[in-house]
C-alpha cells in the first residue's frame, strides 16, 4: 500500500511522466514532488535525514514548487510524532501526530472512508463532498493552524485527512488506490505542477520496502 | 463513515481465472486483470486473487499478474495462494501488490508473520484462516483444506493478530461452496477475538448472508466467489442491498 509503484502507475495512467528519485540532486529536474509512505515515522526520518532530504525537502518547497505527501508522507510534514519513541518532522508545517484514539474503533483505520471538503483548494476541484477515498494508518495529524485543514474524515470523531497550504499538499489516504476519486486528485496535483513530478526515494536502492522504509516522494513530470 | 468492504475473489490457477464462464461482457473471461477491471467497475472496494495452481514453480506467473493488475486497477488487491518465503512476499508487493495472504506457510513457520510484518508493515500482511468445525470449536486446516492442522482457530487468530497480522481473511470450510452462508458463530467467534479487521469467506449464497456476515458475524469486510463469478449478482446489487438495510457502503465511485 502507497508503494512507489502504485503511485508511479497511477500517474502514468494519468499520461503524466514519474521518476523515482534516489538523491535530492536528481530533484532537479522536476516540477513537482510526491512524498509517499508508509511504515514507521522515525525509520522514515532516519532515511530522509540519511539521505540529504530533509534540506532537499525544505529547499523544494521554498522555492514554491508543488509537494504532496501521501499516509505517512502527510504526517513527515509536521513537527514531529508521537510514534514510537517520537521523532521530529520535516517541520514544514506546525503541529504533531498522534495515535488514532482506542474509542475510535478497529486500529488501523482501514478500508474506504468519506471526505468532508473544509478548504478544498485546486487539488480537491471536481470532488465531491461525501467522496470516499481508501485509507491505512494509525497516527493522524494535528496542525497547529486549522487554517491548513483542507479535508477532514470521520473514525470515532474527526480527524485531519487532508492538509494544503500554499505549495505543499498533504494527503492521509492514498489516492493511488483509491480508484476514480483518487485518480482525479493526482490528476488535479499534475495541473498543479504543470509538467513534471518526481517522486523522492531515499533509502535502500534495490530493496524496495513498502512497508519499512524507502518509500517517499514523488518526482514525476507529466506530459501535457 | 467507515464502509463496509465486499470483495471479490478471484481463483487463478496457471495465470487464468478457474471460474466465471458467465462473464459474457469480457472478451476474454480467463484473463484474471480483465476481470479485476471489471469488478472494479462494478464497484468492488478490494479484490483477492487466490492461486490455487498445485505447482510451485509459478511464482512467476503470479508475480506477473500482480504487475498487469497494478497497471490497470486503483483498489487495493491482495495475492494468496502459495506463498512461502518473505522473497516471495517481496516479490508479490513490489510488482504492485498491496497485500499478500498467508496460510499454509504461516502455520508451519508462525515467526513468517512477524518478519512479514516488521519489513512489509502489518498492512499489507493477512493471515488466511481456512477452519472447520469439531467437538467445541473450530480446527486450522492448511494445503487448500486438505490437511488439519492440530491447532484450534481461535487461538491461532489471537495468535496471527499477536504476531503482526494486519487482518484475518477468514474461510469456513463447512460453508465454502455451499452458498448457505457464512458460519456466523465462527466469524462471531473470530471477530470477538482479535481486534484487527476481519474479512469473512466461504458458504455465501445471497446477499443476505452478506448482510448476516457483518451484522451478526461482526466481519468488517465480505468476500465472495461463486455469486459474483455466475453473475447471480452484481457487486452493486449487493451495496444497494446492503445499504437499505442500513450497513455503510461506498455507492458512487465516480
Amino acid at each position: 500500500m502507497g508503494n512507489l509503484r502504485s503511485v508511479e502507475k497511477a500517474i502514468e495512467h494519468l499520461g503524466g511522466r514519474c521518476r523515482i528519485l534516489g538523491r535530492p540532486e536528481e530533484a532537479g529536474g522536476c516540477s513537482g514532488i510526491i512524498l509517499p509512505g508508509v511504515g514507521a515515522f522515525a525509520e522514515a526520518m532516519n532515511n530522509l535525514r540519511a539521505g540529504g532530504w530533509v534540506e532537499a525537502i525544505r529547499e523544494i518547497t521554498d522555492a514554491g514548487r508543488p509537494f504532496l505527501g501521501i499516509c505517512l508522507g502527510l504526517q513527515l510534514l509536521f513537527s514531529r510524532s508521537e510514534e514510537g519513541r517520537g521523532d521530529t518532522g520535516l517541520d514544514l508545517l506546525p503541529g504533531r501526530v498522534v495515535r488514532l484514539p482506542e474509542t475510535a474503533g478497529i486500529i488501523p483505520h482501514m478500508g474506504w472512508n468519506q471526505l468532508r471538503l473544509r478548504e478544498p483548494g485546486p487539488l480537491f476541484a471536481g470532488i465531491a463532498e461525501g467522496s470516499y477515498v481508501y485509507f491505512v494508518h494509525s497516527y493522524v495529524a494535528v496542525p497547529a493552524d486549522p487554517a491548513v485543514i483542507a479535508a477532514v474524515t470521520d473514525y470515532g470523531g474527526e480527524f485531519v485527512s487532508a492538509v494544503s497550504r500554499g505549495n505543499i499538499h498533504g494527503l492521509q489516504f492514498h489516492p493511488e488506490k483509491s480508484q476514480a476519486v483518487g485518480l482525479k486528485i493526482l490528476e488535479n496535483f499534475l495541473l498543479i505542477v504543470g509538467d513534471g513530478v518526481g517522486t523522492c526515494r531515499p533509502g535502500r536502492q534495490d530493496d524496495f520496502d513498502p512497508g519499512s522504509d524507502s518509500d517517499f516522494g514523488t518526482d514525476a513530470e507529466p506530459e501535457r | 463513515m467507515l464502509a463496509k468492504r465486499i470483495i471479490p475473489c478471484l481463483d487463478v490457477k496457471d495465470g487464468r481465472v478457474v471460474k466465471g464462464v458467465n462473464f459474457l461482457e469480457l472478451r476474454d473471461a480467463g484473463d484474471p486483470v480483465e476481470q479485476a477491471r471489471f469488478y472494479e467497475n462494478e464497484g468492488a472496494d478490494e479484490l483477492v486473487f487466490l492461486d490455487i495452481t498445485a505447482s510451485s514453480d509459478n511464482r512467476k506467473t503470479i508475480v506477473e499478474l500482480a504487475a498487469r493488475t497494478a497497471e490497470e486497477v486503483f483498489i487495493p488487491f491482495t495475492i494468496g495462494g502459495g506463498i512461502r518465503k518473505l522473497e516471495d512476499i517481496r516479490k508479490i508487493l513490489k510488482a504492485g501488490a498491496d497485500k499478500v495472504s498467508l496460510n499454509t506457510a504461516a502455520v508451519r513457520d508462525p515467526s513468517l508473520i512477524g518478519r512479514a510484518a516488521e519489513r512489509f508493515g502489518s498492512q499489507c500482511v493477512v493471515v488466511a484462516i481456512d477452519a472447520c468445525r469439531k467437538p467445541g470449536g473450530w480446527e486450522v486446516f492448511t494445503h487448500g483444506g486438505r490437511t488439519p492442522a492440530g491447532i484450534d482457530a481461535v487461538a491461532w487468530a489471537r495468535e496471527a493478530q499477536n504476531r503482526g497480522a494486519g487482518e484475518i481473511l477468514l474461510t469456513s470450510m463447512d460453508g465454502d461452496g455451499t452458498l448457505a452462508g457464512y458460519d456466523l458463530e465462527l466469524t462471531r467467534a473470530i471477530t470477538g477475538a482479535v481486534g484487527i479487521p476481519v474479512i469473512a469467506s466461504g458458504g455465501v449464497g445471497t446477499l443476505e448472508d452478506l448482510y448476516r456476515g457483518i451484522v451478526e458475524g461482526g466481519a468488517q469486510a465480505v468476500l465472495a466467489a461463486s455469486i459474483f463469478h455466475y453473475r447471480t449478482y452484481s457487486v452493486r446489487e449487493a451495496k444497494q442491498f446492503l445499504r437499505e438495510r442500513g450497513i455503510p457502503v461506498r455507492l458512487t465511485w465516480r
